[in-house]
């Protein structure tokens, strides 16, 4: 399905599909009956140079933003403000030496961070990056997405138990019951989009939202449901990747590192890899469903390459990130599964209903009264019901038995 | 048969074979999920993307799971003392043997008569979709209450008892 | 060339009867359930081979008939192993040779 062009313009409909139209020279080079094969070669080789060298980037913009809100400056040292840091970390990773425990299960040690890593990058395969930028066009695309997903959670498992470690190996399932709980919650947030759009093929996703009314664009983050639906799959993302302020299992004051306290050298740095990664693509899948994947924030700047459109809505999500992890404290691992069981799903089940009524209300100024009096009497009700039950009174303990 | 049919079905029966062998229980979960990693792939040579994707959400991201928390918490890691194989394993075997012979000669003495291979079906999730809430409703309601009741069932199962006053 | 539809049945009468011997041999309670699943896995195969080479694939009854089983079997396999951890917790043992009393 090929999209139409954002401007009428030639020169910026040549830089917008400048990555299409680079691929199809390149293979041009072939046989005609090597071509498909090659061209899905040279995607695959432009996800796995793109997104590391993004997270290469990310390392150092965390470092430096996380040191900037705590008011100190962060990595300074290697090149002009410390934009050298990751190579120096490469070159650290590398070069340690690779210590496994004695009495660790070997070949599921080995074999871990590598089914983390191959999992992350499959969830790449489907999100569409630009216009006619995406890898594969599945029909059923988005459960692609979340099969991928997740087995990334038994990766974690096998990190953490073979180890040898309880201090890995609580971390590890500490990790898989919060990664099972706000699974839920992502795919419920996502079935109202699935609802409205029609179809489980993200291009599709994309291409309905990339429709102006005015110059506003009709991206779903702009109607009730949308927003809420947003909110929580921006919980449920944030939880999902283990980052602050759900990041209890890998929490480096309470368990040491949690379930990759005994990876060290290059399969450390492949864990490293595969949480940003793994934060990328949700990040990447968020800005599909709810704000419009490549799509420009106001019809007069279409002539702007899809694909930047794209990657900019992605890096501002991981701002967003590490602007939390910077400022929010971390929960406690029951608080955090209450949050998820007591609030969190039930609103985006919720969610699900507004949707459906939005979508049999018809056009009108009426909807959008009726969802957004709903969404926000749910949410004051549910918080106050939420807080309501707090009271601190004599700490009881409770044993290990 | 194409290679790549030999390949995974070596795979999954290699799986399930470690799954039933191996002495370790987290061994025999791991090796559980390979075998489903293999069935989701025979389902996706068999053009079945819908049920494949589906096939590794619910078995890999949460059946095998379920299981090695079920082993972790019955504290599986530890083995028995008397062999991990039950007195009467002969008989077991016996049987699962005799099954596999009938069900086989079942499959080559009908081979005659099983249809040859038809063009590629179109499936889309829209027609499954359909499919669901139209002809297939009544079996969905019913699965909605099912999983309803056994959600449900399963956590008061499993749920600490309250200690109850002497 | 295409793979008969015989091959696919093979396969799953093998993952069928490793699973039942599985199930039949095994100490284990967990172990019998894996090799519940491995049935269950095994007849899903044989509906989905059945879809593909059968006469109307576009009817679509054997994929439904699968995810159906499939979501049974997922909310079959978490309440039985529900119960065995009950039983353990209640009788420190999840081996099926020693949970051989009514009693509790």
């Amino acid at each position: 399905m090929i999209a139409t062009p954002g401007s009428a313009n030639p020169f910026f409909v040549n830089l917008d599909q400048i990555f299409i139209l680079l691929r199809s020279w390149l293979v041009g080079f072939l046989p005609a009956g090597l071509q498909p094969a090659a061209g899905v070669l040279l995607g695959v080789i432009a996800i796995v140079c793109v997104f590391p060298g993004l997270f290469a980037l990310t390392t150092v913009f965390e470092r430096k933003g996380l040191g900037r809100i705590q008011n100190r400056i962060g990595p300074n040292r290697v090149g002009p403000y410390g934009l050298f840091q990751p190579i120096a970390d490469g070159i650290k990773s590398l070069t340690k030496e690779d210590i496994v425990p004695l009495s660790a299960n070997a070949a599921v040690h080995f074999l871990a961070p590598l089914a983390l890593v191959v999992t992350v990058f499959m969830g790449f395969a489907v999100l569409p990056m630009g216009r006619n930028m995406v890898l594969v066009d599945m029909d059923s695309g988005l459960l692609f997405f979340f099969a991928m997903g997740a087995a990334t959670e038994l990766s974690v498992f096998m990190a953490g138990w073979s180890s040898r470690n309880k201090y890995s190996l609580l971390g590890a399932m500490r990790a898989v019951a919060q990664m099972i709980s706000y699974e839920v919650v992502l795919l419920l947030s996502s079935v109202a989009v699935v609802m409205i759009t029609g179809s489980l093929s993200l291009p599709k996703i994309v291409a309905a939202q990339n429709t102006y009314t005015g110059i506003f664009p009709h991206w779903y983050i702009f109607t009730p449901w949308g927003l809420a639906g947003f909110v929580m799959y921006a919980i449920a993302a944030t939880a999902e990747t283990n980052r602050s302020p759900f990041d209890l299992p890998e929490g480096e004051s309470e368990l040491v590192a949690g379930y990759h306290t005994e990876y060290s050298g290059f399969k450390f740095a492949l864990f490293f890899l595969g949480e940003y990664l793994a934060m990328f693509s949700i990040s990447g899948l968020g800005t599909t469903l709810f704000l419009g994947g490549w799509s420009a924030p106001l019809s007069f700047l279409q002539f702007i390459p899809s694909w930047i459109w794209f990657f900019g809505k992605v890096m501002m999500s991981i701002f967003v990130f590490i602007w939390m992890r910077g400022t929010l404290p971390r929960l406690r691992q029951d608080q955090l599964m209450n949050f998820a069981w007591k609030f969190v799903l039930p609103y985006t089940l919720l969610n699900l209903l507004v949707t459906a009524l939005w979508r049999f209300m018809g056009e009108g100024w009426q909807r959008w009264v009726v969802c957004t009096i709903i969404l926000a009497a749910a949410y004051i009700f549910m918080g106050r019901l939420g807080m309501r039950g707090e009271h601190f009174g004599r700490r009881s303990y409770r044993y290990a038995e | 048969m194409t290679p790549i049919f030999y390949l995974l079905a070596a795979v999954t029966l290699a799986g399930g074979l470690a799954a039933v062998l191996f002495k370790h229980l987290v061994h025999c979960a791991l090796a559980v999920t390979v075998a489903f990693a293999g069935l989701a792939l025979l389902f996706l040579q068999l053009d079945a993307q819908f049920a494949g994707f589906a096939q590794i959400l619910v078995y890999i991201g949460a059946v095998a799971i379920l299981i090695v928390f079920a082993i972790l918490l019955t504290r599986g890691a530890d083995l028995p003392k008397h062999g991990v194989f039950s007195g009467s394993w002969p008989l077991g075997l016996i049987i699962a043997a005799a099954v596999f012979a009938v069900i086989g000669w079942a499959v080559l003495a009908s081979v005659s008569a099983i249809p040859q291979q038809n063009a590629v079906p179109s499936v889309s999730v829209h027609d499954i979709g359909m499919a669901l809430v139209g002809r297939y409703v009544l079996p969905l309601e019913i699965l909605a209450l099912l999983l309803t009741a056994a959600t449900i069932g399963a956590v008061i199962v499993a749920m600490h008892e309250k200690a109850r006053p002497q | 060339m295409t793979t008969p539809l015989a091959g696919y049945l093979l396969v799953a009468a093998l993952l069928f009867a490793i699973g039942l011997g599985g199930a039949l041999v095994r100490r284990n309670a967990i172990l019998v359930l894996i090799g519940i699943e491995l049935m269950l896995n095994a007849a899903n195969l044989n509906l989905i081979a059945f879809w593909r080479y059968g006469p109307h694939p576009e009817a679509l009854t054997g994929m439904i008939f699968a995810i159906f089983s499939i979501a049974v079997a997922a909310a079959e396999a978490a309440v039985g192993l529900g119960l065995v951890i009950a039983i353990y917790r209640h009788t420190n043992t999840a081996e099926l040779d020693k949970i051989d009393r009514m009693k509790g």
